[in-house]
């Protein structure tokens, strides 16, 4: 990574330079800090950091699986394992690290691994198939990590050991130590401390661990992660100064004891330490880099704070975090109830942090790293650092901007604070423009939540009024836009564009202001299909290689036989893979764009209609079979949901909306996580609105109680449509409610206690959006006009594109790609 | 510089066949181009119909639009709405992704392609 990172930061500043890479792994450089997550999918190409053709195109020549064998430094040459010689003027050593592998005897056997490289990972995956037990050498930063692994492979027992008195000795306390101890726990780790191991038992393979207690566990698999080694035998074998607990010794410009030589990253030794994070790596890459383009940069050490996420809890360490009194005041918070852990240690005159523990919960991470780094005088009760303002006045965001301008924000890329600043006086206006300009946020990625408060800050400080403007285009909320799109009864982009926008559009305002006209007019919407998001384009849903689904509306997930027959007959015909899916329909996958119109004329003919799966639109109301078959049933739920679903199919909103009915308070069609949810009581219904499921699932909450059929469906009207006049754009009710004042308190008063004086107007254009309802598939197949607009090539309509292609799947078809 | 002698003119389609202020796509031997009608602003311009980001032969069905106080004329790819300069194919979206692009003319209603040879 420090050697990648080398690279791409001499060629940004210079051409002068004839860079050659010689590397011992078969592979160009990845992202071990992620490595891990190798094993939750992630590609070995995913965790690149670039390309081959990257090194191509700067004009690097790049040796894979060649490691230089010797350093003639008399001639200033290197050879290498597959007989390259290479003259140089200078040489970058960023040999890295190797797992330290302690002297046990069996340590040989089968079933023992280091965790280094994906090399390493790929004997593990495959070792683990045959696995139950496995344990992991070393209670650190990577040991955790591989522990995880483990769990991942579906290893049914994982044991940690740890030779130190406490879990990741380097960076918290025992009291943390204990807190991340118990989380653990219950992500069933068994953790073993103060244990050391004697030696490892078994056969040709290993069978248990011995340790000095004379007590054994019993493992299938162990993998070590008992520290590093630098990789210095080139170096010691060149002459170059070593330490002899290992090591290259390099001074403050990353020279060796050859000035021509310079060494970097995890083989580095500064005075007489080891820098093993990616971010002092990437400095001491900035510094050699800097001198060799002419200029005057020095190494004084590096910050060893560290936030990390380990099995789903957050640890963080920063600043001097093992401090004691009587050299400093401490202030600890502990909640064994939520596992939270904070220690922040504050100088004895109470002015500064001088540093702290976290576990549990890291979010004041950033915020407190850069009191520390900045020297910034503490607040009166410095215990809010922790504990977070309880009562006062609380000046969110505020802290950010009290930062100095060259506080490190960004520690990966080096981005200070003024930098971020400027670039947002000079125009920038989002994380990504950011990203882009800076290259802040893109390392670890940590420093992300602070990039954005910096950018709000900064803008709230030059008066840019923060607002939620649709984009670049339109200066205006979508509920400004929709209010004004009424008012001047526009029914096209491009007038709407020319009457309140500036530019040519884009891809977020273009379906924002569809679904504006679509609300309001109800027209059909493939007549404007270009300022539809692919799905609306071609009314169907794009999927993986660039073919469609088709989901024909099922209310209420009631369907007869004969239609069955006929979605059997329609997937048959056109070779389509069939699922059920979540809202209680079928859906069909792997149509090609040509064939969508023939699939919907069948499916038409046989009485089905669009179940508009692809549009921000009403989708399902699911429902339980109810009081017609079901002896707990209380009212007819399947008849109320096919109700409610034909009344609302085809209405455009600003996010997908789903529903449900249930017959009874067991609740088997799930209502309360939809948008809206009806659950039958002995008296009539209960309304529930703005639930959800989805990444952030959220119950939905009681609007009204005990109404009968017919005040549903009108507080359902006003609902739905004060929704879809007010949310932003892509918010689904869940989300809208909770930015709303007032909340649920405010939202009845409106619906129920008419408190804005609208209702009647919410009726009536709801009203008016089911009148105007239609089939927008049956628009396409009985015009042909429209129909012609589903091809793939536009010069040879007949013709499929040959880039898709399917592979047999238990029985059916997926895609391959 | 690049001569136009090098640049074969290839017939694509009709105008009337891509859609105002939206994509097509045109099949030259085994290459997929997308071919845009940028109606609002009168141009025409032409790329790869692959999106690099996740290798999905999707471009020709994205939105089109502009980007910046210059209005650089963009395509976005449907499927992660990663965004291309149609001048220049560079990626605008923060990725270090870079596309084809070719040249187009419009004359008596056909649309032509150039292709480097």
């Amino acid at each position: 990574m420090v050697g990648y990172k080398f690279c791409e930061k001499l060629v940004s500043r210079s051409n002068q330079f004839n860079i050659i890479v010689f590397g011992e792994e078969p592979r160009i450089a990845y992202d071990r800090v992620h490595l891990s997550e190798y094993f939750n999918g992630k590609s070995a190409d995913d965790l690149s950091l670039s390309s081959a053709s990257w090194y191509a195109d700067n004009g690097i020549s790049l040796h894979l699986d060649d490691p230089i064998q010797e350093i003639n430094r008399t001639d200033k040459t290197v050879h290498s394992l597959k007989g390259a010689t290479i003259k140089y003027d200078y040489l970058v050593l960023a040999t890295g690290s190797s797992a330290f592998v302690p002297n046990i005897e069996g340590i040989e056997k089968n079933g023992v691994f280091v965790y280094r490289t994906i090399e390493d990972l790929d004997l593990i995956r495959d070792y683990a198939v045959n696995a139950r037990i496995g344990a992991v050498m070393g209670g650190g930063l990577l040991g955790l990590e591989a522990a995880k692994a483990l769990i991942d492979l579906g290893i049914k027992e994982t044991h940690v050991i740890e030779f130190a008195p406490r879990l990741m000795p380097r960076q918290i306390d025992s009291a943390g130590s204990a807190m991340l101890q118990s989380k653990l726990k219950q992500f069933g780790l068994s953790i073993h401390l103060n244990k050391s191991t004697s030696e490892i038992t078994g056969g040709e393979k290993i069978e248990a661990l011995k340790f000095n207690d004379d007590t054994l566990l019993p493992v299938d698999m162990l993998v070590i992660s008992a520290g590093i080694r630098p990789r210095d035998e080139l170096a010691k074998l060149a002459g170059l100064q070593t330490s002899s607990r290992g090591g290259i010794v390099v001074n403050e410009k990353m020279q060796t004891s050859d000035e021509y030589i310079f060494a970097i990253g995890e083989c580095a030794l500064y005075n007489s330490m080891i820098y093993g994070l990616v971010a002092p790596g990437y400095e001491m890459a900035d510094i050699v880099v800097t001198h060799l383009t002419g200029g005057d940069k020095s190494f004084f050490g590096y910050d060893m704070s560290t936030k990390l996420k380990l099995i789903g809890v957050d640890v963080a360490s920063f600043g001097d975090a093992f401090i004691t009194e009587p050299d400093c005041r401490t202030i600890v918070f502990e909640d064994t109830h939520k596992g939270i852990y904070k220690r922040i240690n504050i100088s004895n005159d109470g002015k500064y942090l001088l540093g702290g523990i976290l576990v549990g919960e890291a979010e004041a991470y950033n915020i407190l790293l850069q009191t520390v780094n900045n020297k910034i005088v503490l607040p009166p009760n410095p215990e809010d650092l922790i504990l977070g303002s309880r009562g006062g006045e609380a000046a969110e965001g505020a802290g950010v901007m009290s930062l100095p301008d060259d506080a490190l924000i960004c520690s990966c890329e080096a981005v200070s604070k003024l930098a971020i600043c400027s670039a947002v006086n000079d125009g920038a206006s989002g994380i990504d423009d950011i990203k882009k300009c800076t290259k802040a946020g893109t390392g670890c990625g940590g420093c992300v939540p602070l990039v954005k408060d910096l950018i709000t800050g900064t803008m709230k400080a030059n008066g840019q009024y923060v607002k939620n403007i649709i984009c670049e285009h339109f200066d205006y909320s979508r509920q400004e836009l929709f209010d004004m799109v009424k008012i001047n009864k526009l029914k096209n982009y491009d007038l709407v564009l020319d009457h309140f926008g500036k530019g040519d559009g884009c891809e977020v305002c273009k379906p924002v202001v569809a679904s504006i006209l679509s609300s309001l007019w109800n027209d059909v919407i493939v007549k404007q299909h270009t300022i539809q998001d692919s799905n609306d384009r071609y009314l169907a849903n794009i999927q993986k290689g660039g073919t469609y689904s088709v989901v024909p509306r099922i209310p209420g997930g009631e369907i007869t036989p004969d239609k069955l027959i006929v979605i059997g007959q329609v997937a048959k015909k056109y070779g389509l893979y069939t699922k059920i899916t979540g809202g209680q329909r079928i859906d069909m996958f792997g149509a090609h764009v040509n064939d969508l119109p023939a699939i919907w004329e069948e499916l038409i003919n046989a009485g089905f209609e669009s179940g508009h799966a692809y549009g921000k639109s009403l989708r399902t109301v699911k429902s339980c079979v109810g009081s017609t078959w079901c002896r707990y049933g209380l009212h007819d739920s399947v008849s109320f949901a096919i109700e409610i679903e034909e009344r609302y199919k085809g209405v455009r909103s600003p996010h997908k909306l789903k529903g449900g009915v249930s017959g009874c308070v067991r609740e088997c069609a799930e209502a309360q996580a939809k948008d809206f949810g009806i659950i039958a009581t002995e008296k009539g219904w209960n309304l529930y609105v703005c639930g959800n499921g989805g990444s952030k699932p959220q119950h939905a909450q009681l609007l009204a109680t005990d109404i009968d059929s017919a005040t549903c469906i009108k507080y359902l009207d006003r609902f739905l449509m004060f929704y879809i006049k007010t949310a932003d754009p892509l918010t689904r009710t869940a989300t809208w409610l909770n930015k709303m004042d007032g909340g649920i308190a405010y939202l009845k008063n409106v619906i129920i206690n008419n408190s804005l004086d609208i209702n009647e107007q919410l009726e009536e254009e709801m009203q008016e959006l089911v009148n105007t309802y239609h089939c927008e598939w049956k628009e396409v197949v009985e015009n042909d006009e429209l129909r012609k607009r589903f091809v793939h090539f536009i010069n040879a309509p007949e013709e499929k594109d040959p880039a898709i292609k399917f592979e047999p799947m238990r029985e059916q078809i997926k895609a391959k790609w | 510089m690049e001569t136009i002698a090098d640049i074969e003119w290839i017939l694509a389609c009709y105008a009337d066949d891509v859609p105002a202020n939206g994509g097509a796509c045109v099949k030259h031997g085994n290459e997929q181009i997308a071919v845009y009608n940028f109606t609002r602003r009168g141009e025409w311009y032409a790329t790869q119909n692959l999106c690099p980001h996740k290798q999905q032969m999707v471009l020709s069905r994205g939105m089109i639009g502009s980007e910046g106080n210059s209005c650089e004329p963009k395509v976005a790819c449907p499927f992660h709405k990663k965004t291309f300069s149609l001048l220049s194919g560079e990626c605008l979206s923060g990725d270090e992704f870079q596309i084809k692009t070719y040249p187009v003319r419009v004359e008596d209603g056909k649309v032509y392609i150039g292709i480097l040879d």
